[in-house]
């Protein structure tokens, strides 16, 4: 029912998905032509949806059944540079598997999208979620949104494609989310008119491969060359955050959901914030409104893009604060401060000149369950802060 | 077109050059010829998908390139993974009328660490799904590219710097893996071996190759001597690619829907020691070794034969 109403021009459409499902769907209305892909929970409902797509013939698209994830984001690749807009999605060991292969997509240029529902890193194994894995990827010159709810991974998806194939870009795009949570939970997903998505997302070209244009594509460069092309890439990278603010901007303006690279919660007067990415988002903002029953002036922010880090309004944000936390859902073994987004604040409002009392807190590690209250202890102990520290929660000691 | 006429004699040859001069091939690399002749035959109208090493790595120095056709490289292990991508993608944008060029061909270059070891898993990948794109194997029998390291596809008591001659240590202490039997376990429709010295048989099969690509996975294995990883002199590729061929060391096959033959028949064939004492890599043998590789060679010869039905293959002279 829902599958036949996709695809053709019925109006919006409000539906009940997972945020797996929502990824598969906007994929699809993306008109995608190729996908290459490989089953781990928690991404694999997206496989078998886009499967189910194919097989019912309502998506054109070929659809690799590859042996790895290495293979898929490798086979991705080799459809995106003959000019294919392709697409694959993983999670965890997957994006471990595959980790070679993004830095050599990314430094390729090539328009890939992929979603990653995320998902906790062996040893021990678990299939829980927490975001170590996608906070691995950072480095690997993708483009990384984070959605928190199945809308967010619906309206990102398609946001991804236009921010990949914008020609001041081209760099690969992940859509991350927080594995179970959001890909597994069903929620009212608003599903636009397809004549809508396809006006506001059509094919880009870039450089492809082409007999008619020979091109070799990712050759061997020297220390006289090398450098230069890096630089480049560091530059569409960092450059990227205008066009990804002008492409929420237009969503926004076409389909009614309006976003931003980072957005605040109550943060107008506030002394104290936290600083949020995926499903904390909301028990969050539930934490800020207890907290200002309370009479804490307390506020948050979450950052819809990680990369690249979108320094400038985070900071714009922090800068008057008294104090703020910043909550990963991730370790970093052996690091100044264990969590991953905290060390991208700070370096952020080191590099600011502005000095912040910032706590770091650890949560949610496997899935360890988060509380409401816990953030509302958080803003308690942002009344107090008067130095830098981190504080695992939720844990045995 | 891609594949073209069958070729007889030198004079079929095509006299295009598509493998541009002023790439950083050794002198007398035996993987230089037969990518020579492999453009010869792909045609303007195929992409070809390139895995890791020596070829990779001295054919595209940027901005420069070698390569009159597309040709992509993305990392060591996946080439035909690539392959299917380009393949598919290709497929998809035919179908939606977006791919201009018609009945465009994928090739895969690899070499054997990237064929027969890390890049096995993407190989039986594609093969397995039946994607049509043509693989073509140049054999050097080492990781050349990082300088002569043991490959599985390295022979028996082969020196290689992981494989030195020690005390306790004779070489490679294990076989050459079958790679050719393990590509057509996965019951694609055409695989040919073939090597430098004879130029016409190894044309003769990438043109057929490429001809049957159009219905599935083909794949050509060929030995291709390198004078620094084999340690030879680089005036005599073709004499020690020629020399595989007469003692058996390499038999140039081919499997064509079903149909088994030996392309270069050897009536009566030289003793392996002819082959393996042009080579430096195989200079500290004992006669204990020689005879062990002769045995490896004689057990080859006769299960071909038997292949065959025939014996195409004949004994060692004077044995
Ligand atoms: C994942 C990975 N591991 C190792 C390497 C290093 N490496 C590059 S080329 C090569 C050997 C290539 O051997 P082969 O495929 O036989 O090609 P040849 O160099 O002999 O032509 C190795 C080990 C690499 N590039 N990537
Ligand atoms: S090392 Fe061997 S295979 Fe590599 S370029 Fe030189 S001769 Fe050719
Ligand atoms: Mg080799």
């Amino acid at each position: 029912m829902i599958e036949k109403a996709v695809g053709k021009s019925t109006g919006p459409t409000r539906v009940a998905l997972t945020g797996n499902y929502a990824a598969a769907y906007a994929a699809k209305m993306a008109d995608i032509d190729l996908v290459a892909i490989y089953p781990i929970t928690p991404q694999t409902t997206i496989a078998e949806k886009l499967s189910e797509f194919v097989a019912d013939g309502e998506l054109a698209a070929e659809l690799i059944h590859v042996e790895s994830e290495h293979s898929a984001l490798s086979a991705t690749i080799g459809g995106a540079a003959v000019g294919a807009r392709a697409f694959t999605a993983t999670s965890s060991q997957g994006l471990e598997l595959m980790h070679e292969i993004l830095h050599i997509a990314a430094g390729l240029r090539l328009p890939i999208v992929m979603a990653v529902p995320s998902r906790a890193l062996s040893a021990p194994i678990s299939i829980h979620n927490d975001n170590s894995d996608i906070m691995n990827a950072r480095e690997t010159g993708w483009i990384m949104l984070n959605a928190s709810d199945a809308q967010e991974v619906f309206d990102m998806v398609i946001q991804a494609f236009k921010i990949a194939e914008d020609p001041r870009v081209l760099l690969p795009v992940m859509v991350t989310y927080d594995g179970f949570v959001v890909s597994h939970t069903v929620e009212g997903v608003e599903l636009p008119d397809a004549e809508a998505v396809r006006s506001f997302i059509p094919k880009g070209k870039w450089h492809a491969l082409d007999p008619s244009r020979p091109s070799s594509m990712g050759p061997i460069a020297g220390p006289d060359w090398y450098y230069e092309i890096k630089f480049g890439q560091y530059h569409a990278m960092r450059d990227s955050i205008k066009v990804i603010a002008e492409v929420m901007d237009g969503f926004g303006k076409k389909f009614g959901r309006n976003y931003s690279p980072v957005v605040g919660y109550m943060m107008g007067d506030a002394d104290f914030a936290v600083v949020t990415y995926g499903v904390t988002w909301g028990f969050v903002k539930t934490a800020v409104d207890r907290a200002r029953s309370m009479g804490i002036k307390a506020g948050a922010i979450k950052l819809n893009v990680i990369r690249p880090f979108p320094s400038d309004a985070v900071i714009s944000y922090l800068r008057g604060l008294k104090s703020f936390a910043v909550v990963d859902r991730a370790i970093y073994y052996g690091a100044p401060s264990p969590g991953p987004v905290y060390t991208d604040v700070a370096s952020a409002l080191f590099m600011s000149g502005h000095a912040v009392p910032a706590l770091n807190v650890i949560h949610g590690i496997g899935q360890r369950t988060m509380y409401i209250n816990d953030f509302v202890e958080v803003f308690k102990e942002l009344t107090k802060l008067d130095e830098s520290k981190v504080i695992f929660m939720g844990v045995r000691e | 077109m891609q594949g073209g006429k069958q070729i007889r004699t030198i004079k079929d040859l095509p006299r295009e050059e598509r493998f541009a001069p002023g790439h950083a091939m050794c002198a007398g690399c035996g993987a230089a010829i037969a990518i020579r002749w492999l453009n010869k035959y792909i045609g303007d109208n195929a992409i070809v998908a390139n895995a890791t090493g020596c070829v990779e790595v001295t054919t595209t120095t940027y901005p420069y390139t070698a390569w009159r056709n597309p040709w992509i490289h993305v990392a060591f292990e996946n080439a035909a993974a690539v392959a299917s991508g380009l393949r598919k993608g290709i497929d998809v944008l035919t179908k939606k009328g977006v791919w201009k060029n018609g009945d465009t061909r994928i090739v895969v270059v690899g070499g054997d660490g990237g064929t027969v070891d890390i890049g096995l898993q993407s190989l039986s990948g594609m093969l397995e799904r039946g994607d049509k794109v043509m693989y073509f194997l140049y054999d050097n029998e080492a990781y050349m590219n990082t300088g002569i390291q043991r490959s599985g596809a390295t022979p028996m008591y082969a020196w290689t710097t992981t494989t030195p001659v020690g005390q306790v240590l004779h070489g490679k202490p294990q076989m050459k893996k079958d790679i050719f039997d393990i590509v057509l376990a996965h019951g694609i429709k055409y695989a040919a071996t073939a090597t430098v010295s004879d130029v016409i048989d190894m044309s003769n099969k990438i043109r057929k190759a490429m001809d049957y690509s159009e219905d599935g996975p083909t794949f050509i294995h060929v030995l291709a001597p390198c004078p620094p990883g084999w340690k030879y002199d680089e005036s005599k590729t073709v004499e020690v690619a020629k020399k595989a061929v007469e003692t058996a060391y390499w038999i140039n096959l081919e499997y064509d829907h079903g149909v088994w033959s030996v392309t270069t028949k050897v009536p009566v064939r030289k003793p392996v020691s002819e082959f393996l004492r042009m080579q430096g890599r195989f200079s500290h043998l004992t006669q204990v070794e020689v005879e062990e590789i002769q045995k490896w060679v004689d057990a080859r010869v006769a299960s071909v034969n038997k292949l065959v039905g025939m014996e195409v293959i004949g004994p060692v002279k004077g044995r």
